[in-house]
C-alpha cells in the first residue's frame, strides 16, 4: 500500500473542530530569486492568515509578489533560482517549509489546491479533460480508470458544464475560455480541499463569463466551507467577493483591512492612489488621478518605504526608515479590528 | 433635458439615418484633395455603413471549397465625429477588433462602405489610399509584441516617415522623433534605447508616439490599456485625453473594460456577435440602457465599492457567445436573452430608436437593436 493510500484512510482533520485557529498562516515570509542582475527580493516579510470559509484577497500590481507568495504556499516555486531564506507557512499549525517533499505532496491538491490564471496553458492540450480531472482520483485515491472517469463527470456537473457525460472525452481546445476555467475549478475542487488559492481566476475572461465563474466559486466555497485566497489586481472583483484584503507592494503587505473599511477609508497612500486611479462605471469624473512613476525594480528596492518615490506624502523619514505594519485605530484611539497600515503617516492618510 | 443639451453634436443619437454625402471624385488627385481637406469639429469624419467581413471556412487541401463563413462583422454602421471619442465595447469574438482592421484597411471588407471625408476607403487604392492611411493610425493592445525588439525607439517612431517622407524631411527626423517622445512624456534622450529597456506603460507611450508621428486625424485604439497595471493605466488614459485636446484627434476606442470606456468616451457602441446592439452617448448607454445585452454587460461589471454589492441587481447570463460561423437566426442575442420570444427568432431587430421611445425627449430614445427595448438602470444600487 502506498503512503498516499494510508493518508486517505486516516481521518481528515475537521475544520469545525478547531475554529479560531486559522487554516493557513504565513509568517514573515521572504522569497528571493538569484538573477544575473543581482538578487531580486520578490517577497520581503509577508504575514497573513485565512480561516475556514473566509476569503482573503491579495491585491497588487505585477511584480508585487502576490503570485510568488502563493507559489511558496503551494510549494511549486522554482528552486533554484528561487530561495526562501526566512519565514514560516503554517497549515493547521504545522510549518510546511520544514516538511519533506513527500509530506508536502500529500497536502498539495488534497488540502490546498490552486486555480491558475490561464486555463488554456494550465491544461495539457494532448490529454482529454476527463483524463486530467480523473488524474486527481487515480493518484491520490488510487481509483481505477473507470471510476475516476465517473468521478470526473460528476465534478464537471458540479461546476455546471452542460452535457458533462458527452464532453468528458473532449480536449481543452474544444472548450470556451469560461468552460476551461470551470474545469480548472473542478480540478481544484476534486478532493474537496480545505483551502483554495485562486491566482487571477477571471482575468482572462469576459465580464459576463467572469461574473458566472466568480459566482460559481463563491457558491462552492460556501458549500464546502473552504478558505479562499484570491489573488488579483482588479479592485472591482475584490469588492464583490472578499472578506478581507491584503494590499501588496514590492513584496510587502502595505495595508490590511476588512473589505468595507478599505474602500471607505484607505490608510495607505498606495491604496488610496489605486482607488482614485480607477474610472468608475456609475459616475463620470474629470481627469483620473494617476500614481506617478513606475513600480520599483525588485533588485533595487528603494530604501525606507518602497513606495516613497511615488508617494505624494513622502517625507525624509520615508526614505530612511522602513515603516512597520502599524495597527490602525480610530481618531480617538478606538480599535479597528483587522486593520493595519505600513505607512509612517497612516493617521494623516486615514483621518485626513 | 440636461443630458441632451450636454451633447453639442446635432441629432447625434441617430446618426445612421443621415445620408452620406459622397464626394464625386473621378481622378485620384481629386480624391487626395478631398482627403486632405479639413473637417469642422463636430462634423462626421468617418461614416461606416453596413460594414461586413466574412472570413471563409474552407475544406479540402488541393481543391479548396468554401463550406461556410465566420461572420466576424455583419452589417455594422456608425459615425465618428471630428474631435470625439467613440467607444466600442463587447466581449471577445464580437468583431470589434475586426472593425478596427477594416477601418485601417488592413483587411478588405466583404461588403459595405467606410466613408472618410466622403471617400469610400474600401474602394480606394494607390496614392489616395496612402493618404487615407496617413490620417488613420492605430495603437495596439500589447506593447510587448507590437514593437520590434531589434529596432531602437528612434527607428520605431521614425519608421512612418520612411513611408510618408513628405511629413518630415530626412534631416529633420531625429528632432521630430525627440519631440514626439517629449509629447508622450518620455525622456527625449531615450531615442537610442531598445524596447526591452522600457516598462509596459512606457512601451505603450512609444506605441502612441508612433501613432502620432504622421499627425493623423483619427487614432484607432484597440484595447490600449488592458495589458497595463492599474496605476499605469490611469497615466496612459490621461495622456491620451491630453493628446486628443492638443492635436484635435478623433478616437475610436475599442475595449472590453466598460469603466474605462465610460471614462474616455463621448459616445459608446455596444457590439454583439458582429452586430451593433446599441449606440448612444455615454450617458444614454450607461444610465439608460435599453438593450438587454447592454444591461447584462453593465450589471456584470464588478464595481469597486463593497457597499454596492448587496444593493445592485446582477443579471448573470447563462452560456457562452454562440459561434460567429453559425449565428442564431433573428436576434443574435436571443439564445442568452431572458426576454426572448418567437418574434426574436424570426425577425432581425434593426438598429433604430425603439418605437415606444420615438419622438420622446428622454435619454432612453437612442438606437437599440431590440424588439422589446426597455429602459433599466443597472449600475446604481437599488
Amino acid at each position: 500500500m502506498t503512503i498516499i493510500d494510508e493518508m486517505a484512510e486516516s481521518p481528515a482533520p475537521d475544520g469545525s473542530q478547531d475554529t479560531g485557529r486559522p487554516l493557513l498562516e504565513v509568517r514573515d515570509l521572504h522569497v528571493e530569486f538569484r538573477t544575473r542582475d543581482g538578487v531580486a527580493k520578490a517577497v520581503n516579510g509577508v504575514n497573513y492568515s485565512v480561516a475556514a470559509g473566509e476569503t482573503l484577497a491579495v491585491l497588487g500590481e505585477s511584480g508585487s509578489g502576490k503570485s510568488v507568495t502563493a507559489q511558496a504556499i503551494m510549494g511549486i516555486l522554482d528552486m533554484p533560482p528561487g530561495r526562501i531564506p526566512k519565514g514560516e507557512i503554517l497549515f493547521r499549525g504545522q510549518d510546511m517549509l520544514k516538511m519533506s517533499g513527500e509530506e508536502r505532496r500529500k497536502i498539495r491538491g488534497r488540502k490546498i489546491a490552486m486555480i491558475f490564471q490561464d486555463a488554456l496553458s494550465s491544461l495539457n492540450p494532448v490529454l482529454s479533460v476527463g483524463y486530467q480531472l480523473g488524474e486527481m482520483f487515480r493518484v491520490h485515491q488510487g481509483l481505477s480508470k473507470k471510476d475516476a472517469k465517473a468521478k470526473a463527470i460528476e465534478l464537471m456537473d458540479r461546476v455546471k458544464i452542460p452535457a458533462a457525460g458527452d464532453r468528458v472525452n473532449d480536449y481543452p481546445h474544444q472548450f470556451s475560455g469560461g468552460m476551461r476555467q470551470r474545469i480548472m475549478i473542478a480540478m481544484a475542487l476534486a478532493l474537496e480541499p480545505d483551502l483554495i488559492i485562486a491566482d487571477e481566476p477571471t482575468t482572462a475572461l469576459d465580464v459576463t463569463v467572469q461574473a458566472q465563474v466568480m459566482d460559481l466559486l463563491a457558491e462552492l466555497q460556501r458549500e464546502y466551507n473552504m478558505g479562499l485566497i484570491l489573488i488579483t489586481h482588479d479592485l472591482g472583483v475584490v469588492a464583490d467577493v472578499a472578506d478581507k484584503i491584503a494590499v501588496m507592494y514590492a513584496g510587502r503587505i502595505v495595508e490590511h483591512a476588512p473589505v468595507h473599511e478599505l474602500y471607505k477609508r484607505p490608510a495607505h497612500p498606495y491604496t488610496k492612489g489605486l482607488l482614485d486611479s480607477i474610472p468608475r462605471l456609475d459616475q463620470k469624473g474629470q481627469e483620473l488621478y494617476a500614481i506617478k512613476g513606475l513600480p520599483p525594480n525588485l533588485t533595487r528596492i528603494p530604501s525606507g518605504c518602497a513606495f516613497n518615490p511615488r508617494c505624494p506624502q513622502a517625507q525624509d523619514i520615508c526614505r530612511t526608515d522602513i515603516p512597520p505594519l502599524h495597527p490602525v485605530t480610530e481618531r480617538d484611539g478606538g480599535e479597528l479590528v483587522g486593520r493595519s497600515s505600513a505607512c509612517h503617516f497612516w493617521k494623516e492618510t486615514i483621518h485626513g | 433635458m440636461a443630458e441632451l443639451s450636454k451633447t453639442d453634436e446635432p441629432q447625434d443619437a441617430t446618426p445612421n439615418v443621415s445620408e452620406v454625402e459622397v464626394v464625386d471624385a473621378n481622378s485620384e488627385s481629386e480624391a487626395v484633395a478631398a482627403i486632405e481637406a479639413p473637417v469642422e469639429r463636430g462634423e462626421p469624419i468617418l461614416q461606416v455603413r453596413n460594414l461586413v467581413k466574412h472570413f471563409p471556412l474552407t475544406q479540402g487541401i488541393l481543391f479548396k471549397r468554401q463550406v461556410g463563413a465566420v461572420k466576424a462583422v455583419d452589417g455594422v454602421s456608425f459615425d465618428l465625429y471630428q474631435g470625439e471619442t467613440l467607444g466600442i465595447v463587447g466581449e471577445s469574438g464580437c468583431g470589434k477588433s475586426t472593425v478596427a482592421k477594416l477601418l485601417m484597411t488592413l483587411e478588405r471588407a466583404t461588403a459595405g462602405e467606410v466613408f472618410y471625408k466622403g471617400q469610400d476607403i474600401t474602394r480606394l487604392s494607390g496614392r489616395a489610399l496612402k493618404a487615407v492611411r496617413r490620417n488613420i493610425q492605430m495603437v495596439f493592445q500589447d506593447p510587448y509584441t507590437s514593437l520590434n525588439p531589434r529596432m531602437t525607439v528612434g527607428d520605431i517612431i521614425g519608421e512612418p516617415f520612411d513611408i510618408h517622407p513628405e511629413v518630415a524631411p530626412k534631416g529633420d527626423r531625429r528632432r521630430k522623433v525627440q519631440e514626439l517622445l517629449d509629447v508622450v512624456g518620455l525622456n527625449p534622450e531615450y531615442i537610442n534605447r531598445y524596447p526591452h529597456q522600457f516598462s509596459g506603460g512606457q512601451r505603450q507611450r512609444i506605441g502612441i508616439a508612433r501613432g502620432l508621428a504622421l499627425n493623423p486625424e483619427i487614432i484607432i485604439c484597440d484595447e490600449p490599456v488592458s495589458a497595463l497595471d492599474v496605476s499605469v493605466q490611469a497615466q496612459v488614459i490621461n495622456l491620451m485625453e491630453r493628446l486628443q485636446d492638443e492635436f484635435n484627434l478623433s478616437y475610436l476606442f475599442i475595449a472590453h473594460d466598460l469603466s474605462i470606456v465610460r471614462h474616455i468616451s463621448d459616445r459608446v457602441g455596444v457590439m454583439y456577435l458582429g452586430k451593433m446592439a446599441e449606440i448612444g452617448t455615454d450617458e444614454q448607454i450607461y444610465e439608460h440602457p435599453t438593450h438587454p445585452y447592454t444591461q447584462a454587460l453593465l450589471s456584470a461589471v464588478p464595481v469597486p465599492d463593497p457597499e454596492a454589492r448587496e444593493g445592485r441587481e446582477r443579471i448573470i447570463l447563462t452560456g457562452d457567445v454562440p459561434s460567429p460561423a453559425n449565428p442564431p437566426s433573428g436576434c443574435r442575442f436571443r439564445t442568452r436573452c431572458w426576454k426572448a420570444q418567437d418574434k426574436c427568432a424570426q425577425e432581425v431587430p434593426l438598429l433604430a430608436v425603439p418605437e415606444r421611445f420615438q419622438g420622446e425627449d428622454t435619454p432612453a430614445a437612442h438606437e437599440s437593436a431590440c424588439h422589446f427595448a426597455e429602459e433599466k438602470d443597472v449600475i446604481h444600487a437599488a
